[in-house]
């Protein structure tokens, strides 16, 4: 087996990644920094996200108006102090991201554009097209390649975590071409590996988004915050679960229960004009959102179809040519993959799994209580986002987090000895481990599509929009008993050249221990906040729950929920109202 | 429509076959399946030896681009429904050295791209501080369908020259560097104008027109290629000229 | 990675298709394409006739009977309506990608493709028009 090193090693290769990346190489030149990934950075899922990235630049916006609005929308569960830093630092990111190249649309003065977005009272949106995600991520690349100091291990999936010495030192990983084992061992380590969408059935998340970075620091003993907080987005389609961005809704479109009508004003947010208008109607939270479709759903008032219940998404009023100009990939999408056209037909929809508002526990910097283990992303939980995050408000994380992490990573690294020997023998006994269990494996009788499907039942079932106790109880307990399951998976693949069905049962694992976690905190948390909804407990309850959970690895493998209070500065909880 | 079609799909496995098999299955026949969607039925249901790329599932990450019935395609965008009647045939990306099934090796894509500079190049970095370079939307424009290339390569596997040359640069690096030279912020066009210059870079195109053909971005890499030649050839003539330069 | 090595558990051997000799039959645009390619040499041959025909000229009207004699012979009337088919092919579909090659921007717009073939198509009408003038006055 090979070992390799460098000073940084960063795990993912998407937006908060290779921000990551380019600040370690800018800040700290001399230090080696290596990006690996199980993809191509290209691929990484930054590529789909659509609607904007939200900065301060415009006049009559202020810091503490786009932090007030992020805040709120969090239901008081950010950490203020993030926040401020947050808001503070996007709009010289996303101008540093436009200096390296990125296409932002523009106002015929030629600068920069914005556009109204759900939960932010002003305008402060920039867009690149409905590809803001796209081309972010395609910038960054490109811009990374200039930097001879990066280093990559493309298509290296990570199996491991080495933590020696109190610190983490690298990681194991699996070569896919070849089926090798390699180890990367490094000064300090930074998981921008995403958010974990596919523990559920119907989600906007590509297929490789199954949370490894998240379940490589929980087994390595890093704690998981938040993870109760799954954000759904209102629109998506139902089958392929692809997203129709918040931004057809800004343009001005409908959401039509199966009468036509616009049902949102039935749920206190707002009286429906024919223009959009901000923090109201289409334009609310979406929690709210995809709380008022559940709300249908049980009035009937839905429509049927073969893969679910769905309402319907009506942009025709807004006429071929906006868009065609403003929405020209939700117009292409629809065509694409569902034989719709929006210019002529009305969309169906449904909320779909979108974010994890959860992750890995960092401070501000990024750090996790791991020393030598910092996150970024959606991995990662600071939190901004607290118990709902605003569109708009990811893609500017990865940047702004993305940088923190990278520069305070490389200052611990440039601190840190070379690894010793204990950590080379933890490498082998990995590769021993992985040649043993999951390489040279045979037998089995459960198959990966079953455990994967009744692990989508059971979240879709207990760990949805609405969520009740028992329900979570008896999620928690069939969770456990796909952990044993999983154990006993059987492979076709005998292959070690790029053997997927392997990564998938990898996958699957993860996801499993990622599940639980959620299971877990939701029913420690005996409230409703945000996109977090119990009918058991429907009222927030700040006097007990104004803190972040915190997920543990027990001993037996089940998680042990602690908590830890929220920060607050400037804002003391208020009421989350929108539409008044 | 019956209720099943016959995916006709190559395999190699290195340590079994010495060239790639064709293994024939039956998926199910539904009105809003793609390819892939058949694919992964294979995968999850019949045989879970089946080895492929994916991820998006919407034609903006470029993963899931093989060959269809002989056409390069995205397979997250490929109705099964518009390929009957069966067998529908699946075989990698043409012209690609094959790792493994459905999986090409596309580093020399990667050192291609890299080698083209695609970044901003500035003589004077403008401040943070000052804010955006201002860029009007025809200035936008001017660059932006070259900008939309999601690097799936079914280019490469429609071009014909690359087929025969594999060192050719590409249709894909190519558009990528023009996305480049035509952005109102770049001052880069001569950096690359050396490498594009070179045997392998533009000149080995001859304007067979089928990148453009199959890009599902319509990025036009064909466009670029022919309007970077014409730009090129003409340069002498700016050099000569006191007013003239780029 | 090498294509010819043994594959052993950690060292995949890839695989190239050889690209076939008739690569362009495959394919109904690459056959086009080719042909296209072809035209050329009779864009050449003619040209190589028209000198042929100015070299005749200076040579006297004796030289020049016997020229034309010549070309009424059935081979070069049959290679005269090749070429002829050869050069129309030729020129429309160099019209036709002409606008992929020339983008012209005026006031901020981008000049449509059948205005750039058009204006190609026009200019060809023209000059033929001025050439079929001058050679049919005499």
């Amino acid at each position: 087996m090979e070992v390799f090193s460098c000073d940084v090693l960063v795990v993912g290769g998407g937006g908060a990644g290779l921000r990551a990346a380019i600040a370690v190489a800018e800040t700290h030149p001399r230090l080696r920094v290596a990006v690996i990934s199980k993809v191509y950075p290209m691929r990484s899922h930054t590529v789909s996200a659509e609607g904007g990235a939200a900065a301060v630049i415009k006049a009559g916006d202020t810091l503490d108006a786009h932090a007030y609005d992020t805040i709120s929308g969090g239901d008081w569960l950010c950490d203020q102090d993030a926040v401020e830093a947050f808001v503070k630092e996007a709009p010289e990111e996303m101008l540093r991201l436009e200096h390296w190249g990125c296409p932002w649309s523009r106002d015929p003065d030629g600068t920069i554009a914005v556009r109204p977005f759900g939960g932010m009272k002003v305008q402060r949106t920039w867009f690149a097209a409905d590809k803001t995600g796209f081309h972010m991520l395609h910038t960054l690349f490109q811009t990374s390649l200039k930097y001879e100091a990066v280093q990559r291990y493309d298509e290296c999936f990570v199996t491991r975590l080495l933590v020696d010495g109190g610190r983490c030192q690298g990681v194991v990983a699996i070569e896919l071409d070849s089926g090798k084992v390699l180890a990367v061992t490094a000064g300090a380590v930074i998981l921008c590996t995403g958010g974990c969408g596919r523990v559920f059935p119907f989600t906007t998340n590509a297929n490789i988004k199954n949370g490894d970075g998240m379940a490589l620091a929980y087994r390595a003993g890093a704690p998981l915050k938040d993870m109760e907080f799954v954000q759904y987005h209102p629109t998506g389609l139902p089958f392929t679960g692809i997203l129709i961005t918040e931004a057809a809704r800004s343009e001005g479109g409908w959401l039509l229960n199966k009468d036509g009508y616009r049902y949102l004003q039935d749920y206190d947010l707002g009286k429906p004009e024919p223009k959009p208008v901000l923090r109201s109607m289409e334009l609310g939270p979406r929690d709210r959102l995809s709380q008022a479709f559940v709300h249908e759903q049980e009035k009937r008032r839905t429509l049927k179809g073969p893969y679910g219940d769905y309402v319907h998404l009506d942009i025709r009023h807004l006429g071929e040519k906006l868009i065609n100009k403003k929405l020209p990939f939700v117009r292409e999408l629809c065509l694409k993959y569902e034989n719709i056209d929006p210019v002529r037909e009305m969309i169906p929809v449904r909320p779909v799994v979108h974010y994890m508002m959860g992750g890995v526990s960092t401070d501000i910097r990024g750090a996790t209580p791991l020393p030598g283990l910092y996150a970024a992303g959606e991995v990662a939980c600071v939190s901004i986002n607290g118990a709902n995050r605003l569109g708009s408000n990811s893609l500017p994380e990865l940047l702004v987090f993305g940088a923190r992490a990278g520069e305070a990573a490389a200052a611990f690294a440039a601190g840190q000895d070379a690894p010793g020997p204990s950590v080379l023998r933890q490498v082998h006994d990995e590769e021993v481990r992985l040649e043993r269990d999951v390489l040279g494996r045979t037998g089995g009788r459960e198959k990966i599509v079953t455990l994967r499907e009744e692990m989508h039942q059971t979240m879709e079932a207990s760990a949805g929009i609405y969520r009740t106790g028992p329900a979570l109880q008896r999620a928690a307990a069939k969770l456990r008993e796909l952990q044993e399951r999983v154990r006993d998976l059987s492979l076709d693949d005998r292959s070690r050249t790029f053997n997927t069905e392997l990564t998938a049962a990898l996958e699957l694992s993860y996801m499993l221990d990622l599940a639980e976690t959620i299971v877990h905190s939701a029913l420690e948390r005996r409230e409703s906040r945000g996109s977090h909804q119990r009918t058991d407990y429907p009222d927030r309850d700040d006097g007990t729950f104004l803190a972040h959970s915190l997920a543990r690895r027990g001993e037996d493998g089940t998680p042990r929920i602690e908590y830890l209070p929220a920060t607050i500065t400037r804002w003391p909880p208020g009421e989350r109202v929108y539409g008044r | 429509m019956g209720d099943t079609v016959t995916l006709s799909v190559a395999r190699y496995r290195p340590e079994q076959e010495a060239e790639p098999v064709f293994q024939d299955y039956e998926v199910p026949l539904r009105r809003d399946w793609v390819v892939l969607d058949a694919l992964n039925h294979v995968k999850d249901r019949l045989d879970g030896s089946l080895a492929f790329r994916w991820s998006c599932r919407m034609g903006v990450c470029g993963s899931c681009g093989m060959m269809v019935n002989g056409e390069p395609r995205l397979t997250c965008a490929a109705f099964l429904s518009d390929h009957l009647p069966g067998p529908i045939r699946v075989e990698p990306l043409r012209f690609f050295p094959v790792i493994r099934d459905l999986v090409v090796d596309i580093t020399s894509f990667l050192g291609k791209l890299k080698k083209v500079k695609p970044w901003i190049v500035r003589k004077e970095e403008k401040p943070i501080s000052e804010g955006e370079y201002r860029q009007t939307p025809d200035q936008l424009d001017a660059y932006k369908q070259f900008s939309m290339c999601i690097n799936c390569m079914l280019c490469y596997s429609a071009c014909p020259i690359y087929g025969l040359e594999p060192s050719f640069i590409g249709p894909a690096a190519i558009a990528l560097a023009q996305r480049y030279n035509r952005d109102s912020r770049d001052q880069g066009s001569r950096e690359r104008l050396e490498v594009l210059s070179e045997h392998d870079g533009i000149w080995q195109c001859t304007f067979v027109g089928e990148c453009s053909q199959v890009c599902p971005k319509n990025v036009d890499p064909a466009g670029a290629i022919q309007q970077y030649k014409l730009a090129s050839a003409t340069r002498w003539l700016s050099l000569l000229l006191p007013w003239g330069e780029r | 990675m090498i294509p010819a090595a043994r594959s052993t558990p950690f060292h995949p051997r890839w695989y190239r298709r050889r690209v076939s000799v008739w690569w362009w039959l495959e394919k109904g645009s690459y056959t086009l394409f080719v042909l296209r390619e072809l035209t050329s040499v009779f864009v050449a041959l003619f040209a190589a006739l028209t000198l042929w025909q100015v070299r005749a000229l200076a040579a006297g009207p004796e030289a020049y009977g016997d020229l034309v004699a010549r070309l009424r012979s059935p081979g070069f009337l049959a290679l005269n309506v090749v070429g002829l088919v050869s050069l129309l092919f030729h020129s429309v579909t160099w019209f036709n990608l002409a606008p992929k090659a020339i983008v012209l921007r005026i006031r901020g717009r981008r000049v449509p493709d059948w205005a750039v073939a058009g204006a190609n198509y026009a200019a060809w009408v023209l000059l033929s028009a001025g050439v079929a003038a001058i050679l049919l006055r005499a």
